[in-house]
Order: C-alpha cells, then sequence, then structure tokens
C-alpha cells in the first residue's frame, strides 16, 4: 500500500519506510466465506436478474419488452424446429444464418490474409513502415460504419458490401497486432535463424509467424468480436437476408418477440464464435504457456 | 578448412569521445581441426570476434576467410551454439523439428534431414527425445539439442559463445567431455569463447588471451596437454596448473594502453 504522499514525491528515496498497513480485525474469516461464496453469489444475481425480467414482464404486458419464458419459446420455434437430421435447426436458421456466417468468413479471411501480410510487411520494412503505418493508426482510429454509404454508391446491395464492410473493420486490427508481434520478435531467435541460413521463406514461415503468433492470435481474437458487429451492422443496413437483416425485418413490422428471439440467437453464436477462438488460441500457443511457466 | 582472421576492427559510433573501439586490430589463423579457446574479461571483444567469424556481425575493417572465401554474411559449413539455449531453440517446434530446420536450411533432400537428425542426437547422447519440446527439458538437456542442431549440417567449423555459463557445474563437466567427443567423431575446427580458464585450458588446443578497452589478442598459447584429456586426470597435471595460473595472470593484469 502506497500512500499517496509517497506517489507524489518521486525524488523521495525508494527505501523510505512505510506505515504497516492497517490489518483488518477478522481477515481470514471474512475473505474465506467471500471467496466461497462468489460463483455462487454471481449466479443467484443472474438467476434473480432473469426471474425479475419474468416477473416484471408479465405484470405489465408490452409487445417492446415481452417475459423470457415467451423469447425462450420463440427462439425454440423460430431456430430449433428442424428435423434431428439437420441437429434439429430449422429452415429459417438456414436462410439467415448462413449468408451471415458466409460473409464473415470470407470478410475474416481476407482480413487475416491481408492484414497479416501486411503487418509483417510493416514491421520488417521501414520504408514500408514509414509510408503506410499514419494510414492504419488513422483507420484503427476511425469508427469504420461511416463508410457504410460509400460502400453502398461502391457495391450496391450486394454481399460484397457486407464483406467489404466487414473486412475494412477487422484487417486494421489484425494489420497492427502483426505489426507489433513481428516487431518485437527476440532477436536471439532471429539470430539462431540467421546464422542457419535460413531462407526468406523460411524465416517467414518457420520462425517470425509462429513467434508472432501470440499478439497475432491476440488480434485475431478481437476482431472477430468486430467483425460480427460489423455484419450485423452492415445487414442493418444494406441486405435481403441474414441474421442482422432479421433482427430489422422484425423490428420494422412489429415483431418484437421474434427480434428478441434473433437477438438471443446472435448472442449466442458470438459466445460461440469467442469460445472457439479462444480454444484454437490456447491450442496454437501452447508452447507460450509452458515457456512462460517454465521461466519461473 | 582454414579460418583466416585478417587484419580485423570493430567500432561502434560513440556519444562523444568519437567512435567506441569493440576490437583493435587482429589477426589470427585457425587450422583445420583445431580446438581454439578464446578467454578474457567482459568487454575484451571475445564474443564480437566471434560474431565476426560467424558472419552475424560485419567487420568495421579487416577481412575473415573461411578457406578462400571471405565471409560476408554466415557462410556454409559453419555452426553456431550460443549460450543463451533458451532463446536459442524455438519454443514452438519439437526437438526433431528444431534439428530438421538446419536441415532443411541447407537445402538437404527430407530422407538425408532424417538420418543426419538421428545422427546428431545420438552423437550428443540423446534418445527418445524427438518428440519433446525445449520445454520439457532441462537446460543442460537444451544444451545438448543446441549442440546437435549445430552438427546437423556435420560443420566444417562450429563456433561456441560461452556456451556453458548457464548450467550447473556438474552438467558443464559433461558438455565439455561431449564436445570434445562430438569433435572428435565430426573432426571439426572449434572456437570456444569462455570466460572461465580452467574450462579454456582443459579443452583447448590453443588458448587466446583476450584484454579489454580496447579489446584485443593479448596472447596466443598453445596447450601442450595430451589428449584425450580427463576431467580429473588432466586437471591434476602440475602442466595444467602452470598453464591455467599463467592465463589466469596475463587476464588479470593491470590494463595497460594498447601498443
Amino acid at each position: 500500500m502506497t500512500s499517496p504522499t509517497t506517489r507524489t514525491a518521486p525524488d523521495a528515496p525508494a527505501t523510505a519506510p512505510e506505515p504497516p498497513p492497517p490489518t483488518p480485525s477478522r481477515p481470514h474469516l471474512g475473505q474465506r466465506a467471500t471467496s466461497l461464496l462468489r460463483p455462487l453469489l454471481n449466479l443467484w444475481l443472474l438467476a434473480a436478474l432473469l426471474v425479475g425480467w419474468e416477473i416484471y414482464a408479465r405484470a405489465n404486458p408490452t409487445i417492446f419488452f415481452p417475459p423470457l419464458s415467451s423469447i425462450l419459446r420463440q427462439f425454440w420455434a423460430d431456430w430449433l424446429s428442424g428435423p434431428p437430421t439437420r441437429a434439429f435447426l430449422s429452415d429459417q436458421f438456414f436462410t439467415a444464418v448462413v449468408p451471415s456466417m458466409s460473409r464473415l468468413t470470407q470478410a475474416m479471411i481476407l482480413a487475416l490474409v491481408v492484414g497479416v501480410a501486411g503487418g509483417m510487411l510493416v514491421a520488417r520494412n521501414p520504408v514500408i513502415r514509414g509510408m503506410y503505418s499514419p494510414m492504419i493508426r488513422f483507420w484503427l482510429a476511425t469508427p469504420k460504419v461511416v463508410l457504410l454509404p460509400v460502400a453502398l454508391q461502391v457495391f450496391g446491395v450486394s454481399d460484397a458490401l457486407n464483406i467489404f464492410v466487414i473486412f475494412f473493420g477487422t484487417v486494421w486490427l489484425i494489420m497492427i497486432n502483426t505489426a507489433d508481434g513481428v516487431a518485437g520478435v527476440n532477436a536471439a531467435w532471429l539470430r539462431s535463424a540467421s546464422s542457419m541460413r535460413l531462407s526468406r521463406w523460411q524465416l517467414y514461415r518457420h520462425v517470425i509467424l509462429p513467434a508472432a503468433a501470440p499478439q497475432i492470435m491476440a488480434g485475431i481474437r478481437v476482431s472477430i468480436g468486430v467483425g460480427l458487429i460489423m455484419v450485423i451492422v452492415s445487414e442493418f443496413y444494406a441486405t435481403t437476408a441474414g441474421v442482422g437483416y432479421e433482427v430489422m425485418r422484425f423490428q420494422e413490422t412489429f415483431g418484437y418477440l421474434q427480434m428478441w428471439s434473433a437477438f438471443l440467437l446472435i448472442a449466442i453464436i458470438g459466445l460461440i464464435l469467442n469460445l472457439v477462438t479462444a480454444g484454437l488460441e490456447r491450442r496454437a500457443l501452447r508452447w507460450q504457456r509452458r515457456t512462460g511457466l517454465g521461466a519461473l | 578448412m582454414t579460418l583466416t582472421i585478417d587484419n580485423i576492427t570493430k567500432s561502434y559510433p560513440s556519444t562523444k569521445a568519437g567512435p567506441r573501439l569493440a576490437l583493435a586490430p587482429t589477426s589470427l589463423t585457425i587450422g583445420r581441426n583445431e580446438f581454439v579457446c578464446v578467454v578474457g574479461p567482459s568487454g575484451c571483444g571475445k564474443s564480437t570476434m566471434l560474431m565476426m567469424m560467424a558472419g552475424l556481425l560485419s567487420p568495421t575493417d579487416g577481412q575473415v576467410r573461411l578457406g578462400d572465401t571471405p565471409v560476408t554474411g554466415p557462410p556454409a559449413g559453419l555452426s553456431v551454439v550460443f549460450q543463451d539455449y533458451g532463446r536459442s531453440l524455438f519454443p514452438w517446434m519439437n526437438i526433431r523439428r528444431n534439428l530438421a530446420i538446419a536441415g532443411q536450411a541447407a537445402g538437404l533432400p527430407r530422407a538425408e534431414i532424417a538420418v543426419r537428425v538421428a545422427e546428431a542426437l545420438t552423437a550428443v547422447g540423446l534418445h527418445k527425445v524427438e518428440h519433446l519440446y525445449p520445454w520439457q527439458m532441462s537446460g543442460g538437456m537444451q544444451q545438448r539439442v543446441a549442440i546437435a542442431r549445430a552438427l546437423v549440417v556435420r560443420p566444417d567449423v562450429m563456433l561456441m559463445d560461452e556456451p556453458f555459463a548457464a548450467v550447473d557445474a556438474q552438467t558443464r563437466a559433461d558438455l565439455e567431455d561431449l564436445v570434445l567427443k562430438v569433435r572428435h567423431d565430426y573432426q571439426m575446427t572449434v572456437v570456444f569463447v569462455t570466460h572461465d580458464i580452467d574450462e579454456a585450458v582443459y579443452l583447448g588446443d590453443r588458448v587466446l588471451v583476450m584484454q579489454a578497452n580496447p579489446g584485443r589478442l593479448l596472447r596466443d598459447l598453445p596447450i601442450d596437454l595430451p589428449r584425450p584429456r580427463d576431467q580429473v586426470g588432466t586437471k591434476l597435471e602440475p602442466r595444467f596448473a602452470q598453464l591455467r595460473s599463467e592465463i589466469f595472470r596475463l587476464v588479470m593484469r593491470p590494463v595497460e594502453p594498447a601498443a
């Protein structure tokens, strides 16, 4: 515990005696009880909120804010009423989710290829860095959705519009993370690679890319979240199919129950994407955590 | 192949007092299959000299030649073992891949790489480790892997930069004997930089003593101890004690201005 006076006096000697921190009267009992109860408390709070929602919505019926039980029933009917051979997924699920995920996948692959290649170039080549890093910072700082009207002019209402907007929203994140990762690759690894006479391709493929992978993966994880936002927003704005379109269509036709059910679907898709990315990241970067532990 | 160092210097641009001389003009010839140890205090330019031999650092002036070819970058037929094994092996590759990459870089065919990897691991006394990762091994074992990686290309010259500075005494003695063994097996020239005088005398055919401010070569001493060397026997010999105290006096003597 550093007192505020010590913090504001940078010229004070580092070994200045500090008053002993005040000891709470019964630290052990209180802390232990809290640490045991915390997960339970969290769950109780969530449950209480959901129950509260249900009770409130039943007590004050309105079409804008339906009770949770109705939303879940609607969710079941909308998305999970299909035959067992298709994992119970409904036709509506396929017509809505497939276009959205296809756009997201295509755009993310494009962003990954361009972002990783561009990030490496920026990190390894000072000329390119000088030329392009101001542009990268500009686009990182700009809310990319402002480009939607421009993209609509260029692409019209087409998949290309959605893909472009998702790509443009995520590529800079991947690029800046890759560039940071590549610039931070340990010099000893590069020296080793150089003394073994690795070709340029071998150097990038076997040393620089894996060494920078932790940061690249972090960039990908963040950009998938952003990518999902861009899918939905671009589908709000201009498309004829997709989960974002469904939300908008139901909202415009006063189908608030279906709107909430689509909202729940989007939340679940986001959760699944997050879990999958985290799992892939853990597998791919096993060496990094182990190396970190070994160094302790 | 002879390793020739022809009047090389290395200086770095400095702030006020002009460029700082890391290595004053140095010339030296290292013959085929020689084992040369380099000792000296820190800042004497011993690692700088080694990095220039490795083609990882270019001399400010002068030339390094391997055979008749000037060294302008890392040359073929020369391997380097670094001090920091934790940062020279690649933790995202298992041991087999860590070794194979050296063969791939040298453009060897796949089947040949497999043979060389097995041969190198046997030479350093490691068995059934192909599928382990560096971080699953002790420091001594990791440095054995680093030596094995250097052997994959069957080099004519192996340069070692304080390779055992970070391991315990017992492991260090084992690794010293290992270096003598692989040098014999592979018939290589070895240049071995160390700050440990006993280690230099025990291993070398020749010991180069260097001095700091500016870094320069002070003495080139032949080590006339019989081979094979033995951790106990060799170190008990009066000649060993004589040589080590002579080098100790050279290393410890007050810095005198360069001639």
